[in-house]
């Protein structure tokens, strides 16, 4: 019955707390990390140095005024922000934090399930939250969104593509669906994925952008054109909804970066024995280090780089990556059999 | 037991929004509800212990195949209700054949089985946990000129979906 029941239920309401309170500091962090490239300081007003500029902006957000159009279709208007958080909160659910712990003698894996198809799970887990982006644009019933949200649902399938075909060639090199397998296939070999497929690596780290609609592919709600893009009719609770679901969305990819390239909870270089002093650091931790890096790299590209014109982000989808992601596969596969002789 | 109620559930559910689906007077309203449909048909692959077949009945029909649906039904102006046949009696003369054909099935489908219970199923194989792997080893052994037909097929289909859409290539 603990087993069973009261264990996952308490790891799914550390996990919930965790993304949520991350997700807060995440668009702190943004903030900030955008005004030191730009040699601002960033918000400084609320607390010290902002620290509490979150909490500050979730009670704006509480009590902002929550407008319906009045042409719009209300039910799919209300589930479309429920529709896109919902998928990005569950994808977390095969995600290993860390290794077994024990906890009063009983030994606990840090992850809320390890289904042996975890990384098909979040690619259908993904690909359910398009539907609210689509539906929040439709129901809006208003030009804006709906431009923005066919170029979201657009760009979002294309990528989508691209990426879960460098999840192929990281399964070749594992052996397995289970997110954990990979981890363990990772201390197997002695070696981090990001260096057996580095061409898998910066497909998918390319395809995660664009699938997180980030900067330099942030076209869904390109400004200067489409006022906010799909979500330009949603104000208070529900466009928090979106503004939630889409830095969730964010830690999920670099997440699963995190797992599938980069060793996940294992300590850097897990096989050189004279770095084992490293194993103090609880495992869980080096997972929250290494996925906050991978989302720094967010934050920089966003400092850095413009935006693309919507045709370069179609050509570099479909003609570049995918081409390059197949061909990854090919070599791979044929590596794989080369050395099974 | 347990299992006899999720089955039932399930069944209610993919039932009551099959209705739904054809329903719904409004069209987006009447693809969702087909998304929802199959989910609960992911469901009950969950249940028979087919994670694999759920998952990816989740990918290729809820996440790919519908969104694709949702798009042509937003391109397309569907704001007035769509027309009902002009000729009654004709509408009336297809409902008939079809649902003749349809129970004529159903009755080819039961008389099949009771006069050979068992024929025609390979027998069911020991299910693993890792049956990712098993699907795989059959869609390359014993499956493999079909799969290799319906890959073609799609191949073909989507040639000739570029070929309709660019007049001049």
């Amino acid at each position: 019955m603990i087993d069973l029941l009261v264990i996952p239920l308490i790891k799914i309401v550390i996990v919930l707390t965790g993304v949520l309170i991350t997700v807060m500091y995440l668009v702190l962090l943004e903030r900030k990390v955008q005004a030191w490239v730009q040699v601002r300081l960033g918000p400084m007003r609320v607390g010290p140095h902002g620290v509490l500029q979150p909490i500050a902006d979730v009670l704006k957000l509480f009590v902002k005024e929550d407008i319906t159009p009045v042409r719009a279709d209300k039910v799919v208007f209300t589930l479309a922000p429920i529709i896109v958080l919902v998928p990005a909160i569950i994808a977390f659910a095969v995600i290993p934090f860390g290794d077994q712990v024990s906890i009063f003698g009983k030994p606990v894996p840090l992850h809320i399930a390890d289904l042996n198809v975890g990384l098909l799970y979040i690619v259908a887990v993904a690909s359910i939250g398009i539907y609210g982006i689509i539906l929040g644009g439709w129901s809006s019933n208003s030009k804006y969104p709906l431009l923005g949200a066919l170029r979201a649902s657009a760009q979002l399938i294309s990528y989508e593509v691209a990426v879960t075909l460098t999840f192929v060639s990281v399964i070749l090199v594992s052996g397995s669906l289970s997110m954990v397998d990979i981890v363990t296939a990772q201390k197997a070999n002695g070696v981090w994925f990001a260096f057996v497929q580095p061409l898998a690596l910066s497909i998918y780290f390319v395809g995660a952008l664009a699938e997180t609609n980030r900067s330099p592919f942030d076209l869904p709600e390109a400004e200067q054109e489409l006022v906010a893009g799909f979500h330009t009719e949603y104000s208070g609770m529900r466009f928090a909804l979106f503004f939630l679901a889409e830095y969730a969305n964010m830690i999920v990819v670099s997440a699963v970066a995190t797992t599938l390239f980069f060793g996940g909870w294992l300590r850097p270089f897990p096989s050189v024995a004279f770095l084992h002093f490293l194993d103090f650091v609880p495992t869980w931790i080096w997972f929250v280090v290494k996925t906050f890096l991978v989302l720094y790299l967010f934050l920089w590209i966003r400092a850095t780089l413009p935006r693309y014109r919507y045709d370069q982000l179609m050509r570099l989808g479909w003609k570049v990556l995918i081409p390059l992601a197949i061909a990854n596969i090919i070599v791979t596969a044929a590596v794989k059999v080369a050395l099974s002789d | 037991m347990g299992q006899a109620i999720a089955f039932y559930t399930l069944a209610a559910c993919i039932l009551g929004f099959g209705v739904l689906v054809i329903t719904a007077k409004n069209t987006v309203h009447s693809v969702m509800f087909l998304v929802v449909n199959f989910l609960f048909v992911a469901g009950l692959y969950v249940l028979l212990g087919a994670q694999f077949l759920a998952v990816i009945q989740v990918v290729v029909y809820a996440g790919g195949i519908v969104v694709l649906y949702l798009f042509v039904v937003m391109l397309v102006n569907l704001k007035r209700p769509p027309e009902a046949h002009q000729d009654r009696r004709r509408r009336g003369r297809l409902g008939v054949t079809c649902s003749l054909v349809v129970l004529a099935e159903l009755v080819a489908i039961a008389a099949y089985k009771y006069v050979s219970p068992a024929a025609g199923l390979p027998p069911a194989l020991p299910m693993g946990p890792d049956n990712v792997a098993q699907v795989g080893m059959l869609l390359y052994t014993d499956y493999l000129i079909p799969f290799e037909l319906a890959s073609m097929l799609l191949l073909v289909a989507m040639v000739g979906a570029i070929v309709l859409a660019k007049r001049d290539l």
